[in-house]
């Protein structure tokens, strides 16, 4: 694989993606500190916001430490080169959280949608890319569906103003292949002015191969989370990935031993458990089922005694999307009923 | 048995549909007119063959025979574009407009908990929330009522294939619209909605997940008999309506997951999601019937124009 000269633009998801790893609990102190070190290392783009993104605050997901609002307002005037992007998924943000987020000075508006349903994104990339914002489709889930099937969604995206479309592992669930099929399609079939990215989850270990894959087929956008802390067993880790950058000649900009520094020092102290690949964070990138349902899945199992792979294996098999945490202690209710039936 | 009320249907999609077969076997509704844009559409063809007087000229084909009609209900399931000048024209006719859409001109009615007091009142415009404030509403108000609640969350699950291409491209008015509903009829201090699209197949059947927060310790016993007696109040006009698990109790906040099943009179099944729309409205118009019937309501003195 020969990408020497390419130019990459990396994205820390380590404060938005690993707020589902905390709960949500990023406390505003360690988010300044985090996007800071970020900032000092050379990472180009950052992404805050509730883990499910502006307005995720709720029962359903969890309320966080602090609104999207504060924590915007806390880490943006402190960065001195970093730009900030916030994450939005129609059905939970609206166009005035939107409007907020522009208001305290996000550079990068992420539209997200369920792999098949990139229509109701209309209104939200609409405003984006009318606001001026770099404004990026993010098709999650993007492993159910097919290459050209993708595409399709894709086109809708890119026909309502998005600069940037990501094909999402929200699983982590792509292998290589899968990866190059998908990025160079699109790379093949958009606008050649519209960037691509893509954006990983670690549950096989394919973080960084996938990325790579990503990179050759086309991608410029490459999202990870500085410690690898993410949903599940994490995102690509940015120290590993950028390293390997490096030895192929990949420029991304930031500094290797900076950013390991971040993630040693800064990331890995606060979080609440290894973020890695245990037998739960295995069956989700195995089964292909959402990250994020991991802790829900687990404390479903503290709760009602139903094992969490047994949870996920379900979720995977009842194909659920993003968002559906709801549904994993409806199933725990529903499994511990027929337990209970069967006796 | 009363006197049934006559009704004009606009909107001759599928959610008009839908309706009219509904309409056609109420002891309460005698629906007369199907009103439409499109001359070819199947839906006007569908109910010139139910025996309904069908037009392609929108509203205004059929203001002149309203009254000679003795048209009194009309259910508007265009789109909130065209609402206010459907409203306007046949309210002034004293026909009360039962508004689908999310137009929300009128006040909201969730018929089990607020749609008698509409009635009492002869509002002449009632707008029908949204397809998940018809299925979670209810439960929110069914704890409500039994003590105070600060806030209160709905997450409506639907089938992709049950998601039209007006509120896909205006989701936030769903998510907006639900969450006043959650506060203005749930009785919630504070609200949220969630909406959830899921592609799978075969289509999913529509799930509720309604999460209260109380102000105070949750009295178990008095909230799960209120919550009892409100689903079945809502299988009065939809049967498929069932609690799946819950409630369940965790501190201050108390859950219920919900399936909604619709009959499948035009829409598929799993549509419980817009079966529950168009029933809520026919409840709806039944009340004012039943009121008119038992002499509570007069309706709109007519002259002939």
């Amino acid at each position: 694989m020969d990408l020497k000269g390419r130019k990459i633009t990396v994205h820390d998801m380590s404060l938005r993606d690993g707020m589902h790893a905390k709960q949500h609990q990023i406390s505003i102190e360690q988010m300044q500190a985090v996007s800071q070190g970020l900032d000092d290392a050379g990472v180009p783009l950052i992404e805050v916001t509730h883990g499910d993104g502006l307005g995720g605050a709720s029962v359903n997901w969890g309320f966080p430490a602090a609104s999207d609002e504060e924590y915007l307002r806390a880490v943006i005037p402190n960065l001195k080169r970093t730009k900030v992007s916030a994450l939005l998924l129609p059905g939970v943000g609206t166009v005035d959280h939107l409007k907020m987020a522009a208001d305290c000075g996000i550079a990068t508006i992420r539209v997200a949608t369920h792999c098949t349903e990139a229509d109701v994104s209309f209104q939200h990339i609409k405003l984006g890319r009318e606001m001026g914002l770099d404004t990026v489709g993010f098709l999650m889930m993007a492993h159910m569906i097919e290459p050209d099937q993708l595409l399709e969604q894709a086109l809708l995206m890119e026909s309502y103003g998005a600069n940037c479309i990501y094909a999402t592992d929200s699983a982590g669930y792509m292998l290589p292949d899968d990866v190059t099929a998908r990025i160079s399609l699109l790379r093949d079939k958009l606008q050649p002015e519209t960037e691509l990215g893509f954006h990983g989850h670690h549950n096989l270990s394919m973080g960084i191969a996938n990325s790579l894959a990503a990179v050759e087929a086309g991608a410029n956008r490459i999202d990870c989370a500085c410690g690898g802390m993410g949903a599940g067993a994490g995102n690509t880790p940015m120290e590993v990935f950028v390293a390997v950058c490096d030895r192929m000649g990949i420029e991304t900009g930031v500094d290797i031993f900076k950013i390991a520094d971040v993630a040693e020092e800064l990331v890995t102290p606060i979080m609440d458990f290894p973020v890695r690949i245990d037998r739960n964070a295995l069956t989700l990138g195995y089964a292909g089922v959402y990250s994020s349902f991991l802790l829900f899945a687990k404390r479903a199992e503290e709760k009602y005694g139903i094992p969490a792979r047994d949870l996920l294996l379900e979720m995977g098999r009842l194909k659920m999307v993003g968002g559906q945490e709801d549904m994993i202690e409806d199933m725990a209710l529903t499994m511990v009923k027929e337990r209970d039936a069967s006796k | 048995m009363g006197k049934k009320l006559r009704a004009a249907i606009i909107g001759s999609g599928n959610i008009g549909t839908d309706l009219l077969m509904k309409a056609m076997r109420s002891q309460w509704i005698e629906p007369v007119w199907m009103v439409g844009i499109e001359p070819e559409s199947e839906g006007l063809k569908r109910a010139e063959e139910f025996g309904m007087k069908t037009t392609a000229g929108g509203v205004d084909g059929m203001l002149d025979q309203v009254v000679a009609d003795d048209i009194r209900i009309a259910f508007d399931a265009t789109s909130a574009y065209v609402h206010a000048e459907n409203s306007r024209k046949l309210n002034e006719l004293g026909v009360i407009m039962i508004d689908l859409t999310p137009a929300a001109i009128g006040p909201f009615c969730i018929p089990p908990v607020n749609l008698k007091a509409h009635a009492e009142k002869l509002e002449m415009n009632v707008n029908m929330v949204t397809c998940g404030g018809q299925a979670t509403i209810p439960m929110v108000a069914a704890v409500s009522r039994v003590q105070s609640v600060d806030y209160g969350e709905i997450v409506a699950t639907v089938a992709s294939k049950s998601v039209g291409p007006g509120t896909r491209m205006n989701i936030d008015e769903f998510t907006r619209t639900t969450s006043a509903g959650v506060e203005q009829v749930g009785g919630a201090k504070k609200g949220k909605a969630i909406i959830i699209i899921n592609p799978a197949e075969p289509p999913l059947v529509m799930r509720d997940t309604i999460h209260c927060l109380t102000s105070d310790e949750p009295d178990q016993e008095a909230i799960t008999r209120s919550i009892n007696e409100m689903v079945k109040a809502v299988q009065e006009y939809v049967p498929g309506y069932r609690l799946v698990n819950g409630p369940i109790f965790d501190g201050k906040r108390v859950s219920v997951f919900m399936e909604v099943e619709g009959l499948g009179d035009f829409l598929p099944k799993y549509s419980g999601n817009l079966d529950i729309m168009t029933a809520a409205g026919l409840r709806t118009a039944e009340m004012f019937a039943e009121e008119t019937t038992n002499g509570k309501i007069e309706l709109p003195r007519r002259t002939s124009r």
